[in-house]
């Protein structure tokens, strides 16, 4: 018991965002009687937020390297609109249509990467730039109108669902199996984590403790997974998220440019004088942020079916927002993908919830200003008495 | 008779159960100043916090009586009120504002809210010409050296009508002629009637002006040592500090040294800032296996400049000159290619340059071998465990655990976390820029044992350090540094202090 109080007590902060999302969503589960976690509404938040995840994945690295990046709901427009142009007026496939897209968004990052880490303008100053630039130019590219509709096959990545292979009962089998195939892969590889940690010598959990815990984490995929199965099955940008987080997850927490991340953010004169390449680095954290906008920007405009000259307006303010409730740190350094994740969602259930209740959309607004406060008010307060 | 200005009586103050002070006393007298020695993390700092009100009365228990009457100070601002005033290590100045402006921050000389301006010059002049300053009061601080903002600092505590003057590691930044400037500054104030106290750990300039010395230990007053009373000597005060007699502050070492490892020839930088002048001038050096080179001068004679602009070029424009290792040419152009080439560099500047702060022990060890610990850029998380554990235990790293943070060590420990990281990247050359700076006594032993170790595994080691006897007592010749060259070489029986700074004065003369 003393243990599970000592782990507890040494990741507060980051517990405390999961249990935040959790009574957030109990909150709002019991106050719209239950429609929050119908199935149906549970595949809408997923695709409600999607944009806004992936972008918020995308900010964290920035934010990790003590910068931020406000151009990135124009950039998202400014991608959504071109790959409308390529798609719908030039008639491109897909593939190629959606190809082309994320280029224009590397390309981006690389302009903007050049001011922040070469000529070494503030972040601030240069996405600010960024956001007017390509704010206007979406409005030049679309003329000032909305071009719709995309092809059926370019929608199927923001509103489309995995089919079932297994025929078509009313409870999608091939979601379920999914499930468990998660399932089975992450029992496997936190044995082998187990094992290996045990090959040193080191410390590890009980043996009650960590079978507790891996059938909580079972137990919580397939619920999830039946939950959606029987709606529609998971989602196709469901997958495209788990991919990125997978993705991400790894790259910041075992990889060596990963760590130089964190280090830049850290203490950059340290990072460069250990041999840290800091301008290479954050160049990179730039031209990543802005293919991610432009994969948030064709998931947005397949689930308009639309282009839209308005697309995208605050989404960087979400995704920063996303960010700070999941604990990253204002001055770099600090923070993890998962949280950026979980700190989405509290904002994307709030929005959804919200909505359910029919609580205007000011009040709304108010409301999330509110929670993003009090979310790093209770981060700063928990640091202060770690302190101490 | 001159009346005793303060009096702390059993000061005791806990960190969450952690004891840091335990019944301390210390007295003052008008007019006098009282030096507070001890090792870092004795609780000289917490004892100065404590009176200037920093940590609020309740929070610790004792009583303070100052000028005769009890003290229950809320914050900073109720000591300032009745005349203490504490000039913290890290100066408490806007760079952007003028001296003016910064000497009455907080307390502008204002009438209905208009600040006067003609009042705030003229009362700035009168104060720095006190302080021996001649700059004129418009002078943006940035534009002024650390040794002035001292002095600013200074005069601003004196136009709050200072009567006690707490001043903590006031010449830790300074180099020996701002030194002695607020040295005698602080005799001149004495004789004014103004008590000071100053925290400090050279213990040269404590035993030059201070009238008693209080040494304090793991939170305990142990002794006060009284000038004319008792013989005050650096030894003498050591030993208070550490509780025994150091036989040997610098640990024996047999050198066994080799073939000439590295070698800088004809190197020339210019400063990065201006680019026509010339920071380091025609410098030639060599280092041969098993080692041990001083490099001596005094502040701003290039050492760290030379040391950075050779470490992968960090520091420096239109850079020229060769490098050679093992008699083989080398060609670095950035710092990762000079850790491959097996040169490590220790900054003089371990918080702001060294260390991160926030992360923890592990990860600021692994930092410059990342490399080393990961296969197709995947770190290995054991071995890097393995790793950092490895180096606690070797250099004693006093620490919870591998995962504290680094910023919440002390000195001592900070530095060998950093030494950690750099004798982890197995480097042939180690460089080392101040080891011991600010770092206990104690602890410099630690890290003088550490340096002898590598230098008898063969590793070639170039120790800069503005104190004299370390570059004495470490090294097995000294290169003497000054306004950007190399002006004397001496082998370890002709170096002394005199030696050193007749190659200084010599050269400074030809110039």
């Amino acid at each position: 018991m003393e243990k599970i109080k000592n782990i507890f007590k040494s990741n507060i902060r980051q517990y405390a965002m999961g249990i935040a999302l959790i009574s957030i969503m109990v909150l709002f589960q019991i106050l719209t009687k239950g429609i929050l976690l119908k199935p149906l509404n549970v595949t809408n938040l997923i695709l409600q937020n999607s944009y806004i995840l992936v972008l918020a994945i995308g900010m964290f690295l920035c934010i990790l390297t003590g910068n931020i990046d406000l151009s990135v709901g124009s950039v998202a427009a400014f991608v959504g609109a071109i790959s409308a142009m390529l798609a719908i007026r030039m008639n491109l496939p897909v593939i190629p249509t959606i190809i082309l897209s994320l280029f224009v968004g590397a390309v981006i990052g690389a302009w903007q990467g050049f001011w922040v880490a070469y000529v070494r303008i503030p972040a601030f100053i240069v996405t600010l730039a960024g956001m007017l630039i390509f704010r206007g130019l979406t409005m030049v590219i679309l003329k000032g109108q909305t071009i719709a509709p995309f092809p059926q096959s370019y929608q199927i990545i923001s509103s489309g669902f995995i089919p079932d292979l297994f025929g078509d009962s009313a409870l999608h089998i091939f979601t379920i199996i999914i499930g468990v195939v998660i399932s089975v892969i992450y029992v496997i590889s936190q044995l082998n984590k187990r094992k290996n940690t045990l090959k040193y010598n080191f410390e590890v959990s009980s043996k009650s403790w960590f079978i507790v815990q891996l059938i909580f984490i079972i137990v919580i995929i397939n619920l999830f997974t039946y939950w959606l199965a029987s709606y529609k099955g998971i989602p196709t940008v469901l997958i495209l998220l788990a991919v990125l987080i997978a993705i991400y997850t790894f790259i910041t927490n075992k990889t060596v440019p990963g760590r130089h991340i964190y280090a830049f953010g850290g203490n950059e004169k340290a990072a460069k004088l250990s041999g840290v390449k800091t301008n290479k680095v954050l160049f990179w954290v730039y031209v990543n942020m802005s293919v991610l906008s432009a994969l948030a920007g064709i998931v947005f405009a397949g689930r308009l079916n639309a282009a839209t000259p308005k697309a995208g307006v605050n989404f960087e303010l979400d995704a920063i927002a996303a960010c700070y409730i999941g604990g990253a740190s204002a001055s770099g350094g600090i923070g993890t993908v998962f949280g950026c994740i979980i700190g989405g969602l509290i904002m994307g259930v709030l929005n959804n919830g919200m909505s359910i209740l029919g609580i205007s959309i000011d009040w709304q607004q108010a409301i999330k200003g509110l929670v993003l406060l009090l979310a790093v008010a209770f981060d700063v307060y928990t640091k202060n008495k770690a302190k101490k | 008779m001159l009346r005793s200005i303060l009096e702390m009586k059993d000061i005791s103050k806990s960190f969450s159960g952690v004891k840091v002070l335990k019944d301390v006393n210390l007295k003052a007298t008008e007019g006098e100043i009282l030096a507070l020695v001890g090792e870092n993390g004795a609780g000289k700092s917490t004892l100065m916090n404590v009176l200037s009100g920093i940590y609020e009365y309740g929070s610790y228990t004792g009583d303070i009586i100052f000028e005769g009457k009890e003290c229950k100070f809320k914050n900073i601002k109720d000591s300032e009120k009745i005349g203490i005033v504490i000039i913290h290590q890290e100066l408490a100045l806007v760079p952007y504002l003028s001296i003016a402006e910064n000497v009455f921050l907080g307390n502008e000389q204002a009438a209905k809210g208009v600040i006067d301006w003609h009042k705030t010059r003229n009362k700035t002049s009168e104060l720095l010409a006190r302080v021996g300053l001649k700059d004129d009061s418009d002078t943006l601080i940035k534009d002024i050296g650390v040794g002035k903002q001292q002095l600013v600092e200074i005069a601003k505590a004196l136009s709050k009508q200072v009567k006690l003057l707490i001043l903590d590691e006031p010449t830790a930044a300074l180099n020996d002629e701002d030194s002695d400037h607020l040295l005698n500054l602080l005799l001149e104030l004495k004789n004014q009637g103004i008590c000071c106290i100053i925290i400090s750990h050279k213990l040269n300039e404590v035993t030059k002006v201070a009238d008693k010395i209080t040494v304090i230990r793991d939170g305990s007053t142990i002794e006060t040592l009284v000038k004319g009373k008792d013989a005050i000597t650096e030894d003498r005060i050591i030993k208070g500090m550490v509780g025994r007699d150091l036989v040997d502050r610098y640990p024996k070492r047999v050198p066994q040294i080799g073939e000439v490892m590295f070698e800088i020839k004809d190197w020339e930088v210019y400063d990065p800032m201006n680019e026509d002048r010339k920071v380091i001038k025609n410098v030639n050096l060599k280092v041969r296996k098993g080692e041990v080179v001083g490099i001596a001068g005094l502040m701003g004679a290039g050492r760290t400049e030379l040391a950075t602009s050779v470490f992968g070029r960090v520091y420096g424009k239109k850079i020229s000159g060769k490098l050679f290792k093992e008699n083989k040419e080398i060609v670095i152009k950035n710092v990762s290619e000079a850790i491959e080439n097996g040169i490590a560099y220790v900054t003089e500047d371990r918080k702001t340059a060294g260390l991160i702060l926030i992360d923890d022990i592990k990860r600021n060890i692994s930092l410059a071998s990342l490399q080393k610990l990961s296969n197709h850029n995947v770190i290995d998380d054991n071995k890097e465990i393995q790793v950092a554990e490895e180096f606690r235990e070797k250099l004693k790293i006093k620490s919870s655990s591998i995962l504290q943070k680094a910023g919440d060590l002390s000195g001592g420990n900070q530095q060998k976390i950093v030494l950690s990281r750099w004798i982890f990247s197995d480097p042939d050359i180690l460089i080392l820029d101040e080891p011991t700076r600010g770092i206990d006594v104690g602890a410099k032993y630690e890290i003088y044992t550490i340096i002898n170790e590598l230098a008898k595994q063969g590793k070639s080691i170039i120790i800069i350090s503005s104190e004299l006897p370390e570059v004495l007592g470490m090294s097995d010749r000294v290169y003497v540094m000054n306004e950007g060259r190399i002006v004397g070489e001496l082998d370890r029986e002709a170096a002394s202090q005199e030696s050193i700074m007749k190659c200084i004065m010599q050269s400074s003369r030809e110039v």
